[in-house]
């Protein structure tokens, strides 16, 4: 039974220094099912069945093959409600495994990967990904293959319908707080901070969505490719206000899948390597039940300090700028805290309002993140991959692709796993490198 | 509002107790002096385990923000859609921060910066009290 992945592979303290693998661990295929809203019941769209497609895509993708896999990170948390109580199905999915989210023992088996000598689980796909470079450039293994399943059984999710609650609930629920509402209160305080208003993010949402749709993988352009205008945002009901409908990621069911190598190896393999330059852990930053927009900024001020000085690089280096945005306020912390393009606090929505497109000189968020495509977080590392590569199609921003930042955080910002990605395994630029022989 | 009813376990029963008692009391490190809410196994200051004691605090607080919840996850206060949920720090302790419905404020009319003051609340399911915060008229 493959274990969670030790706490310590994760680099979070501050002051580490620069990264021990910095440009010796790769990015070498990448691999993504199609994506539906739901669940529809059918064993050849479940989440298993797709796992298996993003899997073999990402090995196609690189040009390499099972045999050539030596360890996998995977999580059995897909996210969504679980399949239970109603009936399983004859095997492989006789249990949750593979309907709700799959492991990475359930994907050893049904690939039949013969050479697994290193296995773990962990969350989500940021930290998934931190994981498996740590491993790699630790020597663990020299082929990871990264397999995130998120899941999305008919009807809602996260319903909470006891009158008794019990564990970490019981200091939350009885008031129903919990993730937008924290988000409605920082941004509430940020509006007032900064002379703000809700509006000013629309342009982010117009934007992010209009990236989803050139993004091929994604859920928007795959079943729903309409364009979402800012009456259409502006307008859309409030779940917990500030926070509307269109703030939020919609669930869907979707896989990505990866090909994490030694940079050694992915210079032998099908596709351009983009490397790892760091990556960090960053844990909320909380001093009671609900984070303050005081400490939701240095909290942010923490993680950029440790990504970008254990990458060994300044913010006027990274192209492509990709943080989470599981609910579209998120952006405008990181986006202040790193300084992308010279924003300084109190001036994102001023930023989204001028030229973000990819073809424009800001393209902030190439990916579309998970509001342009899907709540399965795994676009801002895709396009980052693949804008560091030249392969991001429409996407692909106009200026020069050669360092990237991905992030996720969490019910608070900043609280999540964050990498820098680089097409050089050095941050020398273009012009005073060269040492990538498919450049 | 019909709250689900917290269930106590060792680490939170004294604090749900004496909210039956109807006092309000906060966990403090008695080694660093350090207040922590929720209430934690160790402090969050000095690590320590040994020295969590539990202390009473004054039942007034100011509202630091609000939002106001359309979609709550929570079936029993669904039917009071749309609500308010305020975060309440307390006066003497502005670190510490406390959830409340504002029983009485109209939904979307909250006073951010305005005084509030403690009372208790019965929840149906198991009769247990909880605080609750009313905006100082």
């Amino acid at each position: 039974m493959t274990q969670n992945a030790p706490h310590a592979l994760l680099r979070e303290k501050e002051g580490l220094g620069i990264w021990e693998h910095r440009g010796k661990v790769a990015i070498a295929g990448i691999g993504h099912s199609p994506a539906d809203r739901r669940w529809d019941g059918n064993l050849e769209t479940s989440l298993g069945a797709y796992a298996l497609i993003a899997a073999q895509r990402a090995l196609d993708d690189a040009g390499i093959t099972a045999d050539d896999v030596d360890g996998i990170v995977a999580s059995p948390n897909g996210m969504g409600a679980p399949w239970a109580p109603r009936e399983y199905f004859a095997q492989p999915y006789d249990s949750e495994d593979g309907l709700s989210g799959v492991s990475a023992d359930w994907i050893i088996k049904q690939m039949g990967l013969k050479h697994i000598k290193y296995a773990v689980h962990h969350n989500d796909i940021n930290p998934m990904m931190a994981v498996a470079a740590q491993s790699v450039g630790d020597g663990l293994a020299h082929t990871i293959l990264v397999v995130r399943a998120v899941g999305n059984m008919p009807g809602r999710y996260a319903q909470k319908r006891a009158n008794t609650v019990s564990g970490p609930s019981q200091w939350t629920d009885v008031w129903g707080f919990w993730g937008m509402a924290q988000q409605g209160y920082t941004f509430n305080q940020y509006c007032t901070r900064y002379g703000r208003s809700l509006d000013g993010m629309a342009p982010l949402a117009v934007n992010l969505r209009r990236n989803g749709l050139m993004f091929p993988e994604g859920y928007y352009a795959q079943k729903k490719a309409e364009p979402l205008t800012a009456e259409e945002y502006l307008n859309s009901p409030w779940v917990n206000e500030p926070i509307r409908m269109h703030d939020c990621d919609i669930p869907i069911q979707a896989v990505a899948a990866y090909v994490v190598t030694t940079a050694e190896r992915a210079r032998d393999m099908k596709q351009k390597p983009v490397y790892f330059l760091n990556h960090c852990f960053q844990g909320g930053m909380i001093r009671s039940s609900a984070q303050t927009l005081d400490e939701c900024e240095a909290s942010c001020d923490q993680l950029v300090r440790k990504l970008l000085g254990g990458a060994g690089i300044t913010i006027e280096e990274v192209d492509v700028f990709n943080p989470y945005d599981g609910f579209i306020t998120f952006v405008q912390y990181y986006l202040e805290a790193f300084g992308w393009h010279g924003v300084k606090r109190g001036e994102a929505h001023d930023f989204y309002g001028e030229d973000i497109r990819v073809e424009g000189p800001h393209p902030l968020m190439s990916s579309g993140g998970n509001l342009g495509n899907g709540r399965s977080r795994c676009w801002h590392w895709t396009d980052s991959v693949q804008q560091l590569q030249g392969r991001a199609g429409a996407r692909q921003i106009r200026d020069k692709a050669e360092i990237a930042v991905v992030g996720l955080g969490g019910v608070m910002a900043a609280a999540g796993s964050w990498a820098v990605l680089s097409n050089r395994p050095d941050n020398e630029r273009s012009g005073t490198a060269g040492t990538d022989s498919k450049d | 509002m019909p709250k689900p009813s917290p269930v106590p376990d060792a680490l939170s029963k004294p604090f749900w107790d004496a909210c039956n008692e109807e006092r309000l009391v906060m966990q403090t490190c008695a080694q660093c002096d350090w207040m922590q809410y929720p209430p934690r196994e160790k402090c969050t200051k000095c690590g320590s385990a040994d020295h969590l004691e539990w202390h009473p605090v004054s039942g007034r607080g100011r509202i630091s923000g609000y939002c106001v919840q359309h979609d709550s996850r929570i079936a029993s206060l669904k039917e009071d859609q749309p609500f308010n949920l305020a975060i309440v720090e307390l006066e003497d302790h502005p670190e510490i921060k406390m959830f409340s419905h504002l029983p009485g404020t109209p939904v979307g009319k909250v006073p951010v910066g305005g005084r509030v003051h403690l009372e208790f609340e019965v929840t149906p399911a198991t009769g247990q009290k909880v605080p609750e915060w009313r905006v100082v008229q």
